[in-house]
């Protein structure tokens, strides 16, 4: 066990040997094999003495309770043996970009953790910091604006931050009590967990310090001082209610320097050399591209209903410039009210709402998602409270040559790239409803989709039946036009090569005709499961059109 | 008072003992009398308006209370009701009793000039205790030993600080070289989200399918589902397992750098010449040569190209002209031919049969006369040897008859015959016999009709023989490998191995320096000489 731990802590990993059978003394069973160098790395580790001396302080422990030594019990704990994580932190990462390269599965270990039930299965403490470290990484990422995708999967929530420069992708699941399964070791878990929170309190430190923030957090001066009177504590710093505010999420943090808010000098540009115009241009585009994503909802106010998840939502938003407030009976941190006038959106997940207000949007949380990952605010009209949502899709995709690409996606495309394709619905809507025969954009975007090939044949079977009608034409004539025997050059063509191609693959060496033949394969296989979706969405739109049209008429009758 | 009350009281005793009451609640008596009749309780059907009427009405109401233990209602007395408010503002339930009476100082606080008792003082109280001396000692004693120790003092350094604040690249341990960083987890596409777009999700058969797989085999850990709304997603029941699962491949895995294959699967095809490129060559069926009546076992072609011999299981031998397909001769040798050769050599017009034990030597007569002429005139010019040589063979010059059908030697062997084949020069011949013992291969030279047999020892089963056609040497086909003798030096010059299993035919370029071998488990070895024993390429 103790091995364990330190293979854990150290990120030892085994190895795959290269002759697996030489290694293991001509058997084959299968066996984990560590580099010697690894274990005796291990044994090099301080923290193996540490170890041991906990297990005398447990076995001490255990015989003074056993005899009923209280005294001796006390003593004993006050002088715990304890041991810290912070040379093996910065062995293993030796620079700050390593550790926030590895730091993915901190952070979704952190934020499972900190939903845990503060009882059984772990040390509370341990949750308890778990949970604080999680705020403050989520504090740092609104107050640095670095999320870029969310993603609300059926699993958990998704969330990307580009932290310099580095991606940083996490899961939280939904806040629900864990059903605790049995066949889980939580022993491996707490290790890793001991590792990660280490880890990630260092990265905290010096992600708030690049940003000239204090550490541990504190709330800004004047959002603390409004939200005192309504506590009416003082002293609140230690106790779990500061970290509460903080978890709130709606103050900003204190920094070090006060800035002052006109500060947004024109940033100087240095042009690298070797790099041309155009490559200066589009960065610069890409820059500004960004600095818009970064104040997507900037000047908005949201107001949160109460059966929507706060959190997460009052995250995104926050991390988009926008300003957020929930029902003061919810949670801590609210800063107006449902009836301030200024609200310009209030997100609801109810089927109807009884009371509107004038003057504002009441939309379906996957507004705001949706609109983070298209980096421009959505139509709204789409997401009206018990409206049939669009599919929310996945920002983590990037389609290429020949993957499936759902309609859906296209048409967000074509939005970024600043085409009105309302346009295009409406005009869709207008013959829907003279109910002509439909001729739907969709319909033209898969096609767009198949293959050159298959687009050649039904090009030839239009032509076999035209040539069928005319002969039918032609029938009560007993003079039948001499078939035209048309010599299809293109196709004799394409015969011939594809011919040479067979021949060629049949003289190709052994290991490349397999290599040859498995990445066929897989081109193969994509192309059916591109095929397979697209023929799956067409009949589920013609099935969905069929419903309509029958309740239109319906309605008629 | 009541009269059902008042009934009840007079025989009122607990029949039923000390029970919870409850038990008795659905019933309607409580108990049985001595006569075992049920004793019942009384009839209280009372619903709200009978209640808010008897509380208008009776004046007694706030004073009466169920009896439990009967079910009856009782009146309580003026001292009864007294009790209840007694026992309700805390006071003592007997009237009677003074919680307040004067206190008695037993002892008091002022100390007396005498003793209470007069007993003496204890030894004890003058002389040091030895038990805490006992545990003084034992104390000082861990303490001196370092069993005990004094309480650490409390560390009060950050637990977090700036630990990349000096990032010194020189301190960066040499095995950070080799690690390999865990690879991150996938990125989840559309089918994952909580309202993904219709055709991610899973049609029945594909869901009954997904359920049928090995757990390890799936390509989705997850069945896609669809939620209308975000209030509706649960949450995700084996989260915890995808973490733990995650924290085991971290540990447990191991990791290997291993480098993708990045390549144009066009690439990979080598680029042959295009068979346009390498006409001429026949494209279409031009002749048929008609006329044998059973298997065609093999042919030859003179060496000027305009004839063509071929034998067959009908026991003949037929002639053609190759480039009209005519028939020019056919000539009857009874018996299965198994093998024909003409003479590689221009001047020369002679055909070689194999039928049965012998080796017919054919002169076809076609062609030039003046060179068939010749042809007879050189194998007339035979004189025999003085002395009479010992040989493998019988040479023995045709009959008459024979000879006006072409035959002019016969080579009779004692075994049958499997192949014949000529020397470049046209004089030598061998010819392979079916046996195994040293005599398969024997070497004839026609123009002497001598014949020896080469080899002194069996090396297996002949199947086919060679002349090189420029230098002196002779290739031997055995069952899995070609082996090459050189005629002058009388020596094994090479062994050339085929990696086939049985090998059925071979070839010579006319060159000399390349060989193919044909074998009966199709597959094609062709020799470079100049490289190697080994094929130089495997054909199948």
């Amino acid at each position: 066990a103790v091995t364990r731990r330190l293979c854990i802590l150290k990120g030892i990993y085994p190895h795959e040997p290269k002759h697996k059978k030489k290694v293991n003394k001509g058997s084959t069973a299968p066996r984990t094999f560590y580099l010697l160098k690894d274990i005796k790395f291990l044994l090099h580790e301080p923290i193996v003495n540490k170890f041991r001396e906990y297990k005398v302080f447990v076995r001490k422990l255990r015989k003074a309770y056993g005899k009923g030594e209280w005294g001796t019990v006390d003593r004993l704990k006050d002088n715990k043996p304890t041991y810290k994580l912070d040379h093996i932190v910065k062995e293993r990462y030796p620079t700050f970009i390593d550790a926030l390269r590895d730091l993915d599965d901190a952070l979704s270990m952190c934020f499972l953790f900190s939903t845990f039930p503060r009882t059984g299965k772990c040390h509370v403490q341990t949750i308890q910091l778990c949970r604080r470290l999680a705020v403050e990484f989520l504090n740092y990422v609104i107050a640095s604006r670095s999320l870029r995708k969310v993603f609300l999967s059926i699993k958990g929530i998704y969330y990307q931050a580009e932290v310099m420069g580095q991606p940083i992708t996490w899961i939280t699941p939904y806040a629900f009590a864990h059903d605790h399964p049995t066949d889980v070791d939580y022993r491996v878990m707490a290790t890793f967990t001991e590792f990660y929170t280490t880890l990630l309190g260092f990265v905290n430190f010096r992600l708030y310090h690049s940003l000239n923030l204090l550490y541990p957090p504190k709330i800004d001066g004047q959002a603390d001082v409004e939200m005192k009177p309504a506590e009416g504590k003082e002293y609140a710093m230690d106790s779990e209610s500061y970290l509460e505010k903080l978890s709130a999420l709606s103050a900003s943090l204190a920094r070090v320097v006060a800035t002052t808010p006109e500060d947004e000098v024109e940033m100087d540009e240095f042009p690298v050399e070797g790099e041309t115009a155009e490559q200066m241009d589009s960065r610069k585009k890409e820059q500004e591209a960004l600095e818009k994503h970064k104040n997507l909802f900037e000047g908005l106010r949201f107001f949160l209903n109460r059966e929507v998840p706060r959190e997460p939502l009052a995250f995104v938003i926050r991390c988009f410039g926008g300003q957020v407030s929930w029902d003061k009976s919810l949670c801590i941190g609210a800063t107006y009210d449902v009836s301030d006038p200024s609200i310009t959106h209030q997100i609801v997940d109810r089927p109807r709402v009884q009371q509107q207000v004038v003057g504002r949007y009441y939309l379906q949380p996957q507004w705001v998602f949706d609109s983070v990952n298209a980096k421009l605010c959505l139509p709204v009209a789409d997401y009206f409270p018990g409206v049939l949502l669009p599919p929310h899709l996945s920002p983590f995709v990037t389609e290429q040559e020949g993957d499936y690409i759902p309609p859906e996606k296209l048409k967000l495309l074509a939005m970024q790239r600043g085409e009105n394709p309302g346009d295009e619905e409406s005009e869709e809507e207008e013959e829907e409803e003279e109910e002509e025969e439909e001729e739907d954009d969709n319909n033209k975007e898969e096609e767009e989709e198949e293959d050159e090939s298959e687009k050649e044949e039904e090009v030839k079977l239009k032509k076999i039946e035209e040539q069928k009608t005319q002969s039918n034409k032609a029938l009560p004539v007993k003079v039948t036009a001499g078939k035209l025997r048309l010599e299809d050059k293109q196709r004799l063509e394409q015969e011939q090569q594809s011919e040479e191609k067979r021949l060629a693959i049949m003289m190709m060496k052994k290991r490349e005709k397999y290599l040859y033949k498995k990445i066929m394969f897989g081109k193969k296989r994509k192309v059916r499961e591109a095929n397979k979706l697209a023929a799956k969405r067409k009949a589920h739109d013609t099935a969905v059109k069929e419903e309509k049209k029958k309740s239109k008429k319906a309605r008629r009758a | 008072p009541h009269p059902t009350s008042l009934h009840s009281l007079q025989d009122i005793r607990n029949t039923v003992g000390n029970i919870p009451m409850e038990w008795y609640q659905d019933f309607p008596h409580i108990g049985y009398n001595l006569d075992g009749k049920k004793i019942y309780k009384p009839i209280r059907s009372k619903d709200e308006l009978d209640m808010f009427l008897e509380k208008m009405e009776n004046p007694d109401y706030w004073r009466t209370v169920q009896d439990k233990m009967t079910g009856a209602d009782i009146k309580l007395t003026d001292e009864q009701v007294e009790l209840v408010h007694r026992l309700q503002k805390g006071q003592f339930g007997d009237v009677h009793f003074n919680p307040y009476e004067p206190a008695v100082d037993f002892f008091t606080h002022e100390v007396m000039i005498h003793p209470v008792t007069n007993r003496p003082a204890d030894k004890r109280s003058f002389i040091p205790s030895l038990i805490e001396k006992e545990k003084v000692s034992k104390l000082v004693h861990a303490i001196k030993m370092g069993w005990i120790k004094p309480r650490k003092p409390k560390d009060d350094t950050p637990t977090y600080y700036d630990l990349w604040a000096h990032e010194d690249p020189n301190s960066i341990l040499g095995r950070h070289k080799m690690h390999v960083p865990a690879p991150k987890m996938k990125l989840p596409g559309h089918e994952e989200s909580y309202n993904p777009p219709p055709e991610y999700l899973l049609s029945e058969e594909e869901r009954l399918a997904w359920e049928q797989q090995d757990a390890a085999e799936r390509k989705l850990n997850f069945v896609p589902q669809q939620f209308r709304c975000l209030r509706a997603v649960p949450a995700y029941a084996r989260f915890i397992h995808e973490r733990f699962e995650r924290c085991l491949d971290l540990y447990l895995c191991p990791r290997q750098r291993k480098m993708r294959v990045n390549v144009d699967p066009e690439d990979l095809i080598p680029k042959l010449p295009k068979p346009r490129d390498l006409q001429p060559f026949p494209t279409s069926q031009a002749l048929v040569y008609r006329g044998h009546t059973s298997l065609v076992r093999c042919l030859s072609i003179s060496p000027s190209g305009q004839w063509l011999v071929s034998g067959s299981d009908d026991g003949t031998v037929r002639f053609w002209e190759v480039c009209t397909a005519r028939c020019m001769k056919t000539l009857p040798v009874g018996g299965v031919v198994k093998s024909v050769a003409w003479n590689p050599n221009p001047t020369i017009c002679l055909v070689a049969v194999c039928v049965e034990q012998s080796v017919l030597l054919i002169n076809p007569c076609l062609g030039d006369k003046l060179l068939y002429a010749a042809t007879d005139q050189l194998l007339e010019a035979y004189a025999a040897p003085e002395e009479e040589r010992v040989q493998p063979v019988r040479w023995a010059p045709a009959s008459p008859e024979e000879h006006t059908r072409g035959i002019r030697l016969l080579v009779h062997h004692d075994k049958a015959v499997k192949q014949v084949t000529w020397h470049g020069k046209g004089d030598y011949f061998a010819s392979v016999v079916a046996d195994s013992g040293n005599r398969q291969v024997l070497i004839h030279q026609s123009s002497k009709r001598w014949s020896q047999s080469p080899f002194r020892k069996s090396r297996g089963l002949v199947q086919r023989v060679l002349f090189h056609p420029l230098r002196p040497y002779f290739f031997v086909a055995t069952q899995r490998y070609v082996r090459v003798y050189n005629l002058l030096k009388q020596e094994l010059t090479k062994k050339l191995m085929t990696n086939c299993k049985w090998v059925s035919s071979m070839a010579v370029h006319p060159a000399g320096d390349n060989i193919i071998c044909g074998s009966y488990d199709s597959k094609l070895a062709w020799f470079d000489l100049d490289l190697s024993t080994r094929p130089y390429q495997l054909l199948r």
